[in-house]
């Protein structure tokens, strides 16, 4: 019998005061798309990292086809034909993607690079792994899904055979994520190993051949998608029941919170967002859905005061605000959570307290007059992460040394700490565990029944559904239904969102 | 608590001082390597350095260093680099001693009017930079460029020559001298009565006040209070700070005018408690050098004088080696070295810094880690 491609013997990696792994197990079969999936903190990217050499291990065995290897550096991996790609691209945007598959390991003729045998050789993987793109395209002209193919062909490139894929589908709209899936199949009829990190259990029950659930750096076990459910495998990783995000009874009121009237933005002769208008009243949530790029993020930048309408107006508690400055509007009470939150929600390397008080600094307890009040800020920020649990050794540590799970927490809680009247959310649990998760929905549930107007924008439809009271679909920049999640089927949005059904 | 803000400050210096180290070891080869004692010139240079009229004259060379790092440091917190206070500072002290000359006030009043026309002067040239970068998208580094270039290659001699000269003295441009209510008294007494004996001819330039309160200024509006703290998240997170509700502009073009504002003051300290009017030989590059002494300052008020006062340092003991045959040069190799590789090492600690903290985080939330999950769910499954 054929050895496993990669087998995981009791592996075993601590950190100061952490158990990252503790006695993880698994075996990965030569050719087949295997899952590891766990909640954030639950070890599957310090264990991708050993298997990739950028970790030793403190315990255990890695074996590849059947030998004993042991990596010291990636270096290493990439020899015994192993291959990352990584969430986030690291890909250069002014190289065309020729340049960046070979970088670091151009071909040469003389001194100069020698484009023809990389064209070839690109052009080859290409269509023998059904990956077809132009080489000589510059990076910066790709979509996300593209680029995303520009990264796994740099790592066949390099020779692998095994392909480590973390969170490939986070960043990806459903189109793209189709593909991509055509891609791995691809890959896998060509003899390729998949390992596939994901916190998405139905695409993983769609594209895995087998899946490995980790907990608390511990395998629970490995099961088959034909064997089990959605349901049991997010059972597997929290230990309990999965939440259903459903709305108990409906605390929408009449008086409207805000309001969009004929909103309409144009960008370079193009019209972003066309005419749009809506409402949104005290204890409703308003879900916009929506395939990226359809206008949602100008949407937001334009109830925000980032960026002014070309036309139309925005009303908060019946005041026409469509002049007024983030500032003002963040002071009269609207909340945001970005969609990015590293990029438009944090200061990383600033302590937890300056982010906390971020949005929120003209505020009491975070500043009295012109100065900032420091004690206040971190007695509000301790506070923050008691209640919203955003686990840090205390507030005085940089943002960046929180995981993202715990990042997301505290922009959630220094959002609803405020007790805003306008909640503006993009994406709330994006790359977040189920656990947190749940703890979010319950935050906006409660605060929603407290009076508090939400506008949801996500991708997640099953988020959007179950927390939302009315449901609008955009698409190219207007709204093109209203929806009533208690009736709607995935079915019913998803061709609204692709425009089939308008 | 403490013990973390003992590490935190070991981490902030430990970059400054091992680039130091690594200068002064590279200097050392270079004199080595040109056939001198490195050791001699560096204890040659300490020793000249020990005694009264040389540590003032140190003190006196640090005070425009360190109000010129004060004026770009402030603009380094939000990530604008205002390499134009060479030429703000400059336009500053012409029009300043030329406006002060003019006058008769009391004291005190004659002095604070000197002092506000300089800020008035810096501000607003660099307010130009600034307002270009905000309105019309201009880089502040090319504007601040230009800026200088216009000052230092031009106007100020257009200016001096045509409207400001003082038209009696005919061997040397120069403006009319300020009247003594102008100017500023020195420090002597002030030593001499806690008794430091103060040699024939050495002064504490009285400016040395201003330059500690500017100091004192600068880290509370940086650091207490609300501007401040836009300020700086302007610079750690534009976008970030974007979406809180800062004004960007309206934060570039304030931030550029109180830089400008300071640099107005770097020729103050010399205007005021030495020349009394300005020349032809008026000091130039002390807007340059507080690059230097800001970059290794960290951009700290704190951090800043240690590095003008060593700068200052560097450059009076300078002197002593010439006496002593020995390359004076070395300063500049020495001061070169410290900018690389001061660059070099904060990021090397900004690294170790990082990972060090990432784990102490993990560290200090060890334990359970789903735990508090699991408690969310269960919350949410009784509901």
């Amino acid at each position: 019998m054929e050895p496993p491609a990669v087998e995981l013997r009791g592996i075993a990696k601590r950190f100061p005061g952490v158990i990252a792994n503790d006695d993880v197990d698994l075996v990965v079969r030569t050719g087949e798309v295997h899952a590891i999936v766990g909640e954030n903190g639950a070890g599957k990217s310090t264990l991708m990292k050993i298997l990739y050499g950028m970790q030793a291990p403190d315990e255990g065995t890695i074996l590849v086809d059947g030998a004993e290897v042991s990596f010291r550096s990636p270096k290493d991996a990439i020899a015994a034909g192993i291959g990352m790609v990584h969430q986030h691209f690291m890909l250069a945007d002014n190289l065309t993607v020729l340049e960046n598959v070979v970088l670091g390991l151009e071909p040469k003729r003389g001194l100069a690079l020698d484009r023809a045998s990389a064209r070839a050789r690109i052009v080859e993987l290409g269509e023998r792994y059904g990956m077809v793109i132009d080489p000589d395209t510059l990076v910066e002209h790709l979509g996300v899904g593209e680029r995303q193919r520009v990264e796994i062909l740099k790592v066949l490139y390099r020779g692998a055979r095994i392909l480590i894929l973390d969170e490939p589908t986070a960043v990806l709209v459903p189109q793209e994520v189709e593909e991509l899936f055509a891609s791995l199949a691809e890959l896998k009829s060509q003899g390729v190993t998949v390992i596939f990190i994901s916190h998405k259990l139905d695409e993983v029950l769609q594209i895995a051949d087998s899946i490995t659930v980790i907990r608390a750096g511990r395998t629970v076990g490995t099961t088959e998608p034909a064997a089990t459910t959605a349901r049991e495998l997010a059972e597997m990783m929290v230990g309990s029941e999965l939440p259903k995000p459903d709305t108990q009874g409906s605390t929408v009121t009449e008086t409207v919170e805000l309001e969009l009237d004929g909103v309409t933005l144009e960008e370079t002769g193009r019209t972003v967002i066309d005419g749009v208008s809506m409402r949104v009243r005290r204890g409703e949530v308003v879900g916009i859905a929506g395939v990226e790029g359809n206008g949602q993020t100008e949407l937001v930048d334009i109830i925000l005061g980032l960026q002014a309408p070309t036309s139309g107006r925005v009303l908060l508690g019946g005041e026409d605000i469509t002049q007024a400055s983030t500032r003002w509007r963040r002071n009269q009470g609207v909340g945001y959570i970005p969609a990015d939150r590293q990029r438009h929600g944090l200061l990383l390397p600033s302590p937890l307290w300056e982010n906390a008080m971020l949005g929120h600094q003209d505020v009491v307890p975070f500043s009295r007059g012109p100065w900032v009040n420091r004690r206040g800020a971190r007695v509000r920020t301790a506070q923050i992460a008691e209640d919203f649990d955003v686990r840090t050794p205390g507030v005085d540590v940089p943002a960046h040394a929180l995981s993202g799970g715990n990042q997301q927490k505290l922009i959630v809680g220094r959002e609803m700490a405020a007790e805003p009247k306008l909640l503006v959310a993009g994406h709330p649990t994006r790359g977040i565990d189920v656990g947190a998760q749940a703890a979010v929905w319950t935050q906006l549930r409660e605060a929603r029944s407290k009076g508090l107007a939400v506008l949801l924008v996500s991708a997640d439809l099953e988020e959007l559904i179950g927390l939302s009271d009315t449901l609008l679909v955009m698409y190219r920049g207007r709204i093109v239904a209203e929806l009533d999640p208690q009736t709607v089927t995935p079915q019913e949005l998803g061709s609204y969102m692709t425009g089939a059904a308008a | 608590m403490n013990r973390d803000r003992l590490r935190r400050l070991g981490f902030a210096l430990l970059a400054p001082v091992s680039a130091f180290a690594f200068a002064v070891l590279i200097s050392s080869l270079a004199l080595w390597a040109s056939g001198n004692d490195p050791f001699t010139a560096w204890r040659e240079m300490l020793a000249y350095a020990n005694d009264t009229r040389r540590m003032i004259s140190i003190v006196n060379r640090a005070i425009p260093l360190y109000i010129s790092a004060l004026a770009v440091g402030f603009a380094f917190k939000m990530n604008l680099f205002n390499i134009g206070v060479e030429g703000q500072y400059q336009l500053a002290a012409l029009m300043a001693a030329a406006v002060g000359a003019s006058v008769d006030l009391p004291g005190p009043i004659h002095v604070l009017l000197i002092l506000v026309v300089a800020m008035g002067v810096g501000a607003g040239w660099a307010g130009i930079a600034g307002v270009l970068k905000a309105y019309r998208g201009v880089h502040e580094v090319i504007a601040t460029i230009m800026l200088n270039a216009i000052v230092t290659t031009g106007l100020l001699a257009y200016l001096l020559g045509n409207y400001l000269r003082d038209r009696s003295e005919t061997q040397i441009l120069k403006t009319h001298d300020l009247p003594a209510s102008g100017r500023m008294p020195s420090l002597n007494r002030p030593l001499a009565a806690i008794g430091i004996d103060v040699p024939q001819g050495a002064n504490l330039q009285g400016f040395l006040v201003i330059a500690i309160l500017l100091g004192v200024a600068f880290y509370v509006v940086v650091s207490r209070t609300r501007f401040g703290y836009d300020l700086r998240a302007s610079g750690v997170n534009p976008w970030a700070a974007l979406a809180s509700g800062v004004h960007p502009k309206g934060m570039i073009v304030k931030t550029m005018l109180i830089s400008g504002a300071l640099a107005g003051l770097v020729g103050m300290s010399q205007l005021l408690g030495f020349f009394g009017r300005y020349h032809q030989d008026f000091p130039t590059g002390l807007g340059f050098a507080g690059i230097a002494v800001a970059l290794l300052g960290r951009n700290h008020p704190a951090g800043m004088a240690v590095s003008a006062l060593l700068f200052g340092f560097l450059s009076t003991s300078a002197q002593i080696l010439d006496l002593r045959d020995i390359p004076k040069e070395i300063i500049d190799i020495l001061q070169a070295t410290v900018l690389l590789s001061v660059v070099v090492s904060y990021e090397l600690v900004r690294r170790l810094v990082a990972a060090s903290e990432v784990k102490a985080a993990a560290a200090a939330t060890a334990g359970a880690a789903t735990q508090p999950a699991a408690a969310a769910l269960s919350e949410e499954g009784d509901r």
